[in-house]
């Protein structure tokens, strides 16, 4: 699904630069649910951001679904976005003064698809995650589980291969986090590959593997038993 | 490229984005419809004043000079100063013929007279005029002819008479035209009737008779009361005027420099002075007009500007939602281009009020200082391109500030 080599990336603070990655090498297949797990700095956000494209590396190689991402311009990288990649964010990210539905439909108007077809399957993503009766509230009427539960609707409405997730659970609390878990679990057996970015142990449990940070080197990435969020709920 | 400015999802998104802030897309609208509205009521005004100075005019050669006889200031060659200067035929004839750039020159002499038609009477100026002048001073004739040459060669006692005279001395609605009218005594015959002139060159009802006629009823002799000098287009008229008192100062043994001995108009410098009045107006009007409204584009580019501050975020997501940069660029746009058009649009509306409510306040009956006050399509039509212009520059300032960032820069938490 994606290979990386070598990867490094800086930001420059002031006159120095700040060296965040310090030569990443990942490979994922499809069908995987990894954690990326490591302590706050340590960088978990930016390799997140490089593998969604929305963020460049200054170094080393990005395959993607076989495609070399690289000096990629922002039309390209737009509709690889569009095609391959679903976003969930810790803060939503909803567009506010959009329905839940609109807010789904956005990926698929992005995709040019016919009005038609953007209704039935924004429908038909809201009712995936148990939101169908919600279509027409604004997000400010929604909880923060409803929230992300549109997001993650909007991040499956384009039909991505690859879902990146930036600390999904980071504004919930355990009962929800639970329940999103559950259900980004449930789309991992139906073939989806994800990469969720998490704090907590207990949420990297429910992967099937654990990449930790430290210091902008993978520190370690083992395979463990899942732990299922259903029992949970 | 632009099938979609054709598809209902582009609308639906820009319509969305202005409707769901509304009090965003009103503030900004605001700074384009007054500019507009300044624009299309000033330059309507301008319009207007133009129209009713040409109204005015409209029926005068306006390169012509005015000139008669009055008395010396300074003692000339035996004579006393105070003599009284009398204008001749001669000297006319004299100015015509010598003086450079003239096209014609109209000796004319004026007299009350008391003008009688059975129980009807009244006094009225009573002109000796030339068939030329309906070249000068357009007599606007309503019923049958001017003065002719044939009237002039026979001394024929024909008049030519004012509606406000017609409606003094004939019953309503009767016919005048081959009627007779007593003037000092004698019988004229009416052979024409004019409306009468919104300017006031002399008494306001006038009779027109021939010129032979008049100085033979009034033994004129030689004498005419002053003369009107029409120049070529391509001179100066002012020139005209000088060179022409200084030959009559000759002609007449007065002081080259006697400022009083002749008195005159210039309509032609007048004129002038009006127009330049106008000229000017008008453009200070293009250019106020035109900085407002780019005040008030301005204005709009800059709300836009923080709206996509403020929307940075959003931009951000639908970036990573696959929204191309172009993509971006054309909604913003396409939201600035709406914006200044449905303000634009209102400006006009508002504008054309303004000139209409103008018009019923100074417009009506025929003594109006502002005439069909209005703009014409072609100014509209600039109005909008430069609208459109303006909108789609100012629109891409923001636009391009949207997308000349990293998503990544534009989803980050603050
Ligand atoms: N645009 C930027 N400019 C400068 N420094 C940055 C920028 N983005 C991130 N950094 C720095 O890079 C380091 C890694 O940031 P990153 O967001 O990847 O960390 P993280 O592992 O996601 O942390 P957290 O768990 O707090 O989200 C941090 O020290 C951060 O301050
Ligand atoms: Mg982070």
């Amino acid at each position: 699904m994606l290979t990386i080599k070598k990867l490094h990336k800086s930001y420059p603070i002031g006159d120095r630069s700040l060296h965040v990655l310090k030569g990443i090498d990942l490979s994922v297949d499809e069908g995987e649910m990894v954690a990326i797990m490591g302590s706050s700095g340590s960088g978990k956000s930016t390799l997140l951001n490089i593998i969604g494209m929305l963020d460049e590396a200054d170094e080393g190689e990005y395959i993607l679904d076989g495609v070399t991402i690289k000096n990629l311009t922002e039309k390209k990288a737009a509709i690889y976005r569009n095609k391959f990649l679903g976003f969930i964010f810790q803060s939503f990210n909803l567009i506010n003064y959009k329905t839940a539905q609109e807010n789904v439909t956005l990926p698929l108007y992005y995709q040019g698809l016919k009005r038609k077809e953007r209704q039935e399957k924004s429908l038909f993503h809201l009712e995936k995650v148990g939101l169908r009766d919600w279509a027409d509230h604004h997000p400010s009427e929604l909880s923060g589980g409803q929230k992300q539960r549109v997001a993650i609707a909007r991040a499956l409405a384009a039909n991505p291969k690859l879902l990146l997730a930036d600390e999904p659970t980071g504004a919930l609390d355990t009962k929800t986090s639970y329940e999103i878990m559950a259900f980004l679990q449930q789309l991992n057996d139906e073939g989806k590959t994800l990469l969720i970015v998490t704090h907590e142990e207990d949420i990297a449990n429910m992967c099937k593997r654990i990449v930790r940070l430290k210091d902008g080197v993978i520190m370690e990435d083992v395979k463990v038993d899942q732990v299922r969020a259903e029992q949970y709920v | 490229m632009f099938k979609f400015l054709f598809e209902r999802d582009t609308w639906q998104e820009v319509f969305d984005s202005l409707n769901k802030n509304k009090l965003r897309s009103i503030l900004t609208m605001v700074g384009v419809w007054w500019g507009i509205l300044l624009l299309i009521a000033l330059l309507g005004s301008a319009r207007g004043l133009e129209n009713s100075f040409n109204r005015l005019f409209g029926s005068f050669a306006t390169n012509s000079v005015f000139i008669w006889g009055q008395s010396t200031s300074k003692p000339f060659k035996g004579f006393q100063e105070g003599k009284r200067v009398r204008l001749s035929l001669t000297d006319a004839k004299k100015v015509e013929e010598n003086i450079e750039g003239i096209e014609f020159v109209i000796p004319r002499n004026q007299n009350q007279g008391l003008v009688v038609r059975g129980e009807l009477s009244g006094t009225f100026g009573i002109n000796g005029d030339y068939p030329l002048l309906d070249k000068v001073q357009k007599v606007n004739l309503m019923h049958g002819r001017f003065i002719n040459q044939n009237d002039i060669d026979n001394r024929k006692k024909v008049a030519v008479i004012s509606e406000s005279i017609y409606k003094q001395v004939f019953e309503k609605d009767e016919e005048a035209i081959g009627e007779l009218i007593q003037i000092n005594g004698m019988n004229f015959m009416v052979v024409g009737l004019f409306e009468d002139s919104n300017i006031n060159m002399g008494p306001r009802t006038e009779i027109h008779i021939p010129f032979t006629t008049f100085q033979q009823i009034y033994n004129q002799g030689d004498q005419i009361g002053w003369m009107m000098i029409t120049g070529k287009p391509e001179y100066d008229i002012r020139q005209i005027e000088e060179d022409s008192k200084l030959m009559l100062k000759n002609l007449n043994k007065i002081h080259p420099q006697d400022k009083r001995a002749f008195g005159s108009f210039n309509l032609g410098s007048e004129f002038a002075k009006m127009t330049g009045f106008l000229t000017g107006m008008q453009f200070l009007t293009w250019f106020v007009g035109i900085a407002t409204l780019i005040a008030g584009v301005f204005a709009i580019g800059n709300i836009l500007l923080i709206t996509v501050k403020e929307r940075t975020k959003e931009i951000g997501v639908r970036r990573a939602l696959g929204a191309t940069p172009f993509e971006i660029k054309r909604q913003i746009v396409v939201e600035a281009v709406t914006l200044t058009l449905i303000a634009g649009f209102f400006g006009i509306i508002s504008g054309g009020w303004i000139l209409i409510a103008l018009d019923s306040a100074f417009g009506q009956g025929p003594d109006a200082t502002i005439v069909n006050a209005s703009v014409s399509i072609a100014v509209v039509f600039v109005a909008i391109i430069i609208l459109v212009i303006l909108g789609t520059l100012i629109g891409l300032i923001p636009a391009f500030k949207a997308t000349s960032i990293k998503p990544i820069e534009a989803l980050r938490e603050e």
